[in-house]
């Protein structure tokens, strides 16, 4: 029995699966250490190959570019707050297993709708009912751009991920035809209307957008963990068929999810319009549609992580920028260095899941 | 050893490839009819001057390396130190505008510039923020409307380069009508413009304006491509010029497109925004940019010197701010430096003059009086009488462009804004 066994072959070495709870959560928390520091080491390595500057001088220009000053700590909070939502937003839908990569163009819609009201109703009515105005037109624009595909995909099984990639297209491509309308002089760039923008708490233009944010990710964290609703977008995940089997109307699932996703991406388009920058751009949403779907997967879907995740890609972001403005070396470098780091994390969560097997010793078979 | 065989010879064939290369090639190009000056500094930096500079791309783009490189030269020649200049790339035009100025002010900069149109909005908001900040803007038409003292805009009279390029261009038009090519009936240009608006305007109608001053029968297209910078849309529309008998190719466009497609087609070609001489040396002829170094010269002689900095600065040819690659005599006709030279004495000592209205006409008719849309406004009301002195007078009234007039001669074949 033996003897035919260690005749077959096996490879040098095998992936397998973790049992679930193997490893404890200092080891994990450690696995993730040394992935950050092997990261920093490479890059490192590499910067002092390509460009000959000092590594350590690089990575203190990356923390002075996040936390440099009073101004870059609030810009660094303002930009976690803009990628949380969004990273918010997509979140139920992905937990169901419905690919929507249309966040993007459901922020920039709900912009656009948010831009449009404060230009052609600014003036025209109080400022209480402008914000109304204002919110619910953001909202609904979301909700709108999320559902059609939804509707497809729950009525039809059309496949959502390629109709919410379009659905980006069109939506900027109708931000390019409204500018062309509303803005005249060739620059494209629409007067900023801070005059008709959310209301301003302690003269700091972020806080507002901050708070909502934190607020939205503790209500995103209940509705996904502790109620009925969020229940049923976990089964729908698992496997649909066993939602129907214990009665759950799955089309129904699906369309109420991405309504209450088009909605926060909705939220988003609100604060980023009308809350920080008071105009418009094909631009403003800036990736983080796409951004958003990385922080949410490196979270697992759990809200509360995805503050880290988030500020981790906020801090490389900001930091590059820092570092390409110290040393004048080419966006590029720093984009390397990013993607180095990003590459060491998601593949230590590869590890954490997966433990390599070596090939056992031919005597120890024996 | 047959393989060895087969190396040696096909490292044979490499040397005697690139020997040929070598003998093939020789420079045809001139010496610069109006090179950058050296800047003079005659003033002297205080120590904790600081400048800070903001641009829309990084130096991938021409359009800001023009801006990066006059960054340099003018820290070099000034000589300011490293910790004096803070340099910040791919700053979009949005809020993340303001948010850099604002930055650069928070790092104790003294002078913030922005390079790029659509970043005049986020300028003037960081202006009022900061009265004690000089806020310095290319390319923009605010600050004359504005009413802050520390916002500034800043352009060059860079229709006097293309009206000198426009002669070099004309020039190469008589030469073919003389050898036969073409008649002078048949002398029409064609060019590759970006939007429908006064900047391009200006620019292809004092480039016509040049090529008519020595090639009376000239005429012109212009195709529009609605974007700054599109290699693919920009050759498409030199293609379509070209295959319309347009006789030479000019551009306000910033991608290699139109260059190219001249190349591909033998036909001559006035680049812009620096030389395309070494991907077209068949075609190239000349190309005019503006040389933003003497500005920054400027601005930061002003601050260290507690002068006062315009609220719209327009550098010209004295100043050194418009200048001229070389000519390539290899593809240019005979006496086109020597031509370029004299006109450029006549601009400096305003016996020529570009938009002389002796020198054009619209609707069959001389222009006495124009209403230039100057100040801005969302309606583009036009607000400033420009016709003065037998001349249309570009750039005074602010500095950038505001010449928008359609003139004889220039048959537009779409529009774009």
């Amino acid at each position: 029995m033996a003897k035919t066994e260690t005749k077959k072959h096996t490879p040098l070495l095998h992936i397998v699966k973790r049992d679930q709870g193997s490893l404890t959560w200092y080891n994990r928390l450690l696995v993730r250490g040394i992935a950050i520091l092997a990261a920093l080491l490479v890059a490192g390595v590499l910067i002092t190959l390509l460009t000959g500057k000092n590594p350590i001088q690089v990575y203190g220009s990356m923390v002075s570019g996040v936390f440099g000053s009073p101004r870059r700590i609030w810009n660094m909070l303002q930009g976690l707050a803009m990628l949380l939502c969004v990273s918010l937003a997509v979140t139920p839908a992905f937990k169901m297993k419905f690919w929507n990569i249309g966040a993007e163009g459901q922020v920039l819609i709900s912009g656009l709708a948010c831009v449009a009201t404060m230009m052609f109703l600014g003036d025209k009515m109080p400022t209480v009912v402008l914000l109304l105005v204002m919110t619910a037109a953001s909202v609904l624009a979301g909700m709108i751009w999320a559902v059609l595909p939804a509707v497809f995909k729950a009525y039809w099984n059309t496949n959502e991920t390629l109709f919410t990639l379009m659905m980006n297209y069109v939506a900027t491509q109708l931000v390019a035809y409204f500018l062309k309308v509303f803005v005249k002089d060739g620059s494209g760039v629409l007067t900023p209307m801070p005059q008709y923008g959310l209301p301003v708490l302690g003269n700091q233009a972020y806080l507002l957008n901050i708070l909502l944010v934190a607020l939205l990710t503790v209500l995103v964290y209940v509705y996904l963990k502790y109620s009925k609703q969020g229940y049923e977008i976990a089964v729908v995940g698992e496997s649909e068929n066993t939602a129907r089997y214990i009665g759950i109307n799955v089309k129904k699932v699906i369309i109420r999810t991405l309504l209450v996703s088009g909605a926060m991406c909705g939220l988003a388009g609100l604060l980023l319009v009308g809350g920080t920058n008071h105009t418009i751009s094909t631009t403003t949403v800036g990736g983080r549609g796409f951004t958003a779907i990385m922080v949410s997967w490196l979270a697992k879907f759990n809200p509360l992580y995805m503050v880290l995740t988030s500020f981790l890609v906020i801090f490389l972001e900001k930091g590059a920028q820092q570092v390409s403005t110290d040393f004048r070396i080419s966006s590029s470098i720093s984009d390397i260095i990013t993607g180095i780091i990003l590459l060491f994390i998601i593949g230590c969560e590869f590890f954490l899941q997966y433990r390599v097997v070596m090939r056992k010793n031919r005597k120890e078979n024996a | 050893m047959k393989k060895i065989l087969a190396f040696l010879l096909a490292a044979l064939m490499v040397f005697s490839l690139a020997a040929c290369g070598g003998t093939g090639d020789k420079d045809t190009m001139s010496e610069s009819p109006l090179p950058a000056p050296q800047l003079t500094v005659d003033y002297e930096v205080k120590d904790d001057f600081k400048i800070g500079y903001i641009c829309l791309h990084d130096e991938k783009s021409t359009y800001d390396k023009n801006f990066l490189d006059a960054a340099d030269e003018a820290t070099k020649a000034i000589g300011l130190k490293d910790d004096q200049v803070i340099i910040k790339t791919n700053v979009p035009e949005g809020k993340e505008c303001y948010e850099a100025a604002a930055d650069l002010v928070d790092q104790g900069c003294d002078i913030v510039f922005a390079n790029s149109f659509g970043h005049e909005d986020f300028m003037i908001q960081a202006a009022r923020e900061f009265p004690e900040v000089q806020f310095c803007h290319a390319t923009g038409t605010k600050a004359h409307t504005e009413g802050l003292d520390n916002y500034h805009n800043a352009f060059a009279s860079i229709y006097e380069g293309r009206y000198l390029a426009g002669i070099a261009a004309g020039l190469k038009l008589n030469e073919m009508i003389a050898a036969g090519k073409i008649t002078a009936e048949q002398a029409k240009m064609g060019y590759v413009g970006a939007f429908t608006y006064a900047e391009v305007i200006s620019g292809y109608t004092s480039f016509y304006l040049g090529a008519k001053s020595v090639c009376p029968s000239v005429t012109m297209e212009v195709q529009f491509t609605g974007s700054w910078y599109d290699a693919i849309e920009e050759q498409n529309a030199a293609e379509a010029l070209i295959a319309r008998n347009c006789a030479l190719i000019s551009q306000h466009a910033d991608s290699m497109g139109a260059p190219g497609a001249c190349e591909a087609a033998g036909v001559p070609n006035v680049s812009y925004n620096g030389s395309t001489y070494e991907a077209c040396p068949e075609t190239f002829i000349v190309s005019s940019r503006i040389n933003w170094a003497p500005y920054f010269n400027y601005i930061i002689k002003c601050w260290n010197t507690g002068a006062a900095i315009d609220a719209d600065w327009c550098g010209g040819i004295n100043e050194g701010s418009v200048v001229l690659t070389g000519v390539n005599e290899g593809a240019a006709a005979e006496g086109t430096v020597a031509a370029i030279k004299t006109a450029i004495e006549g601009l400096k000592n305003g016996s020529v003059k570009v938009f002389n209205t002796a020198n054009f006409t619209k609707d069959g008719a001389a222009v006495t009086t124009y209403m230039a849309d100057v100040d801005t406004d969302a309606a583009f009301t036009a607000d400033t009488e420009a016709v003065a002195n037998g001349a249309f007078e570009e750039s005074k009234y602010r500095s950038a462009p505001y010449f928008d007039l359609r003139i004889d001669g220039i048959t537009l074949l779409n529009e774009k804004f």
